[in-house]
């Protein structure tokens, strides 16, 4: 029989409650300063070796100016506004089209069969299709057509494009939400003389749409960096201004600043979706 | 004032027949239970008269007028006919008294304050006053199926199915339930049951019917049936269930 | 064509005087010994190259960079074309040019992060708009042009001449290239954009319908003219070869001559007032 040794001995003979306890924590202080240490050392090699390099000098400069850090970062952090702001009212859209999607997908109706194949179509194509490419297709050529003032605006149009795209895999997440709903709860429901609509809404949707809250979530957070991808056609938020910056100073600090302001939000994000979904597979087991 | 006239009711799924024209009546007041190993036809057939699964042919009249028909609205039925499932199918976002509610709200048009006099009521008959305000997972499994009859009970229905029921439950839980069915039957309530609690649809039911195949093989009253059975099916079904 | 046949005669002539008056002064100093590496958008546009072929030597930068390579002792077979953009000409780390050209304007911001030659050329900045904004009456003057919708590349100093020169009165919207800058227009988004003068002859003539060059900022108007440099990379040994070369050019009228083969001739452009 092997011994594990990583928490120390413990005494031979019955075991009492508090020797089982001692023998835990030496394990749990183990694994802590295995863990800190070797992060620690790594951190130390990135923060001495790396510098030791012959080009690290130039690349401090390009992508680490203090200076430029300093001198660009308030300008950026009043372009992120636009991304908030946009990301704002982008947020609420998709989760109304993508739930009218999906349910388009979940109609059982023979008659309303052209219904689910929109719906089909519309996930299949915009999923399939780059986010850059409806950006450009939507926010250049419906104004194109010769729409008048303001309502060719890119902002309205690039949102769109947004929208479209992200309602499809939004669609997509609502519709496994809704699958993931056992028959035996629609029976249930219709049994007592509900409606479709009214089990939809009343029983199906209130279930799914909790399940499908982490997956949502991390789509959010994809979203609020793809809100970027609307200075292709001409908002100048924190990303093109960066790129401004970066043309004028010929340097990509900027870039930096503005992952540094994207993080300060996505982080937070990220972890919270994590506590959620962890949360969930708790409730679930 | 209900009666259940099954003719004929045939239901396929895919190649597999699993009703092969049942002929059953249930007359007002009765409790009719459907005993039969698994797969024969129980669960199937109470579906089929809820409207659940679409029958293939035959006719079901509820007060002689026919159930089946594709033009019928379902949902006018449906609320006509209460049904109890074997794995409670409580809405588990729900308080119990939510889940209660929510069919009389909808398909009535009442608010909660109209309702809740008489769904309190209904849980004070059941035992379960102090537990209207608790979600599905606070509640035992026998607590969960006698919510889940109050909740088909609160639509007021002229007739009640109950789909095993008790099958899902621990043995310590099952006498609360079969208990309710008791005092239901005691009210005059028109009830069919699937089941496969030999001794209650001995006690309880006025008629006893034996599913095999898809097939109602023989009915009678439970003395007879159980007594008495005529088919060698039937036999041979009850002492396999004896000797269990 | 006479007088592209005469222009070619000439760099001819002074290439072969410059090959031999040239020094070695570029010896050891390229990426590769005996051959000068250059580099250009991808694409790269017109005026300043034409068909996309730098080989040809045809278009204006074209034909300055073999002019500075003749100048500077290399035979036009000796130059060897490479294409790199904007961010690959300023991240940090070993390059794979010895110089680049592609209307890069020289600024005080830039100089710290990479070296620039002299100056090639001063660009005068111009106003590209639509014939209805015309129409409409928008007017060469900068009261009537700062109410209008502005755009402009971003990659450029068009963006901070824009504040200098018009102080547009809503945001400007930028793109990243030519090529969307004109979609907007054509998409209504946008009246009017601030380009260097030859990329706005070039698109209002060839890109956008109904394009319209409406004005000039001349390069000695502003305080701090838009001027092309070859930008080379931070500390460039080449550095005082290519000046010297440039130098050289601009003081026998090489450049001017280039300039007049090769950039349209913009004397009707009305200058803003």
């Amino acid at each position: 029989m092997a011994l594990l040794e990583n928490g120390g001995a413990v005494p031979a003979g019955p075991l009492t409650k508090a020797d089982r306890d001692a023998y835990a924590r030496r394990l749990r202080n183990r694994s802590l300063a295995v863990a800190g240490g070797s992060t620690a050392a790594v951190l130390i090699a990135i923060v001495v070796l790396v510098p030791l390099a012959p080009g690290w000098e130039a690349v401090r400069r390009s992508f680490f100016s203090g200076e430029v850090f300093v001198e660009t970062f308030p300008t950026l952090l009043r372009a992120f506004m636009l991304d908030v702001a946009i990301f704002l009212w982008c947020a609420p859209a998709i989760a109304v089209v993508g739930l009218a999607i999906a349910l388009c997908r979940d109609v059982r109706n023979p008659a309303l069969y052209p219904l689910r194949l929109f719906g089909a179509l519309y996930t299949d194509i915009f999923r399939g299709i780059p986010v850059i490419l409806v950006v450009y297709l939507v926010g250049f050529g419906i104004p194109g057509l010769g729409l008048p003032r303001p309502w060719n605006s890119p902002y309205i149009w690039g949102s769109l494009a947004l929208i479209l795209t992200y309602s499809a895999y939004v669609a997509e997440i609502f519709r496994s939400g809704i699958e993931s709903v056992h028959q035996s709860q629609r029976n249930a429901a219709l049994s007592l003389g509900l409606s479709d609509r009214d089990t939809m809404r009343y029983v199906v949707l209130p279930q799914a749409i909790r399940r499908v809250v982490p997956a949502n979530m991390n789509m959010l957070i994809a979203l609020q960096k793809d809100v970027a991808l609307l200075s292709f056609i001409g908002p100048v938020e924190i990303f093109r201004q960066a790129g401004v910056y970066k043309s004028l100073l010929a340097n990509f600090t900027p870039y930096v600043v503005a992952a540094c302001i994207f993080l300060a939000i996505t982080i937070p994000a990220t972890r919270y979706a994590d506590y959620l979904m962890a949360r969930q597979a708790r409730e679930r087991s | 004032m209900a009666t259940l006239d099954l003719i004929g009711v045939s239901k396929s799924f895919g190649a597999t027949q699993v009703c092969r024209g049942i002929d059953l009546s249930v007359k007002d007041g009765e409790m009719v239970c459907l005993i039969g190993a698994s797969g024969s036809g129980k669960s199937t057939l109470l579906r089929c008269i809820n409207l659940l699964e679409p029958i293939d042919e035959g006719q079901i009249l509820l007060d002689g007028e026919d159930i089946s028909r594709p033009d019928l609205d379902p949902q006018g039925v449906r609320r006509r006919i209460g049904i109890v499932f074997q794995s409670f199918n409580l809405f588990p976002h729900m308080t119990a008294a939510e889940n209660v509610m929510l069919g009389p709200r909808r398909v009535y048009r009442r608010s909660r304050a109209d309702l809740l006099p008489d769904i309190t009521v209904l849980f004070e008959r059941f035992g379960l006053a102090d537990r209207m305000y608790h979600y599905p997972d606070q509640l035992s499994g026998g607590q969960q199926q006698r919510v889940a009859i109050v909740r088909a009970l609160a639509m007021r229905p002229e007739i009640m199915l109950f789909d095993e029921i008790t099958s899902a439950l621990d043995p310590e839980l099952v006498g609360e339930v079969l208990d309710v069915l008791r005092q239901l039957r005691a009210e005059g309530m028109t009830m069919v049951l699937a089941t496969h609690e030999m001794s209650f649809a001995r006690e309880a039911a006025d008629r006893v019917a034996f599913l095999h195949d898809g097939r109602v093989l023989e009915e009678g009253p439970p003395a007879q049936l159980f007594e008495t059975p005529r088919h060698e099916r039937t036999r041979a079904f009850l002492s396999r269930l004896a000797r269990a | 064509m006479t007088r592209l046949t005469a222009f070619t005669a000439l760099v001819l002539s002074l290439a072969a005087s410059a090959a031999l008056a040239g020094g070695h002064c570029a010896a050891g100093k390229t990426l590769t010994e005996g051959k000068l590496t250059i580099a250009t958008g991808n694409p790269a546009y017109y005026p300043w190259v034409m068909n996309d072929a730098p080989e040809s030597g045809e278009g204006f930068e074209a034909a300055v960079a073999y002019a500075v390579a003749e100048e500077m002792g290399f035979a036009a077979e000796d130059v060897v074309w490479v294409r790199a953009g904007f961010d690959e000409s300023i991240q940090p780390g070993a390059k794979n040019f010895d110089f680049n050209l592609q209307q890069y304007s020289i600024t005080e911001d830039r100089e710290k992060m990479v070296d620039f030659s002299l100056p090639y050329y001063s660009a005068a900045m111009a106003v590209l708009t639509r014939q209805g904004v015309v129409d409409a009456g928008a007017a060469p003057t900068v009261a009537s042009l700062s109410g209008l919708k502005w755009g402009a590349d971003a990659n450029t100093t068009a963006v901070p001449m824009l504040q200098d020169l018009i102080q547009p009165q809503s945001n400007p919207l930028l793109y990243n290239d030519n090529t969307d800058v004109v979609e907007a227009m054509k998409a209504n988004q946008i009246d009017a954009a601030l380009f260097d003068l030859p990329t706005a002859l070039f698109l209002a003539a060839v890109t956008l319908e109904d394009g319209v060059v409406l004005g000039q900022f001349p390069a000695d108007r502003s305080e701090n003219p838009d001027e092309f440099g070859l930008l080379m990379e931070e500390g460039s040994a080449l550095k005082e070869c290519v000046d010297a070369a440039i130098s050289a050019l601009t003081e026998s009228g090489a450049l001017a001559e280039i300039e007049a083969a090769w950039l349209a001739d913009a004397t009707g452009v009305p200058v803003i007032e």
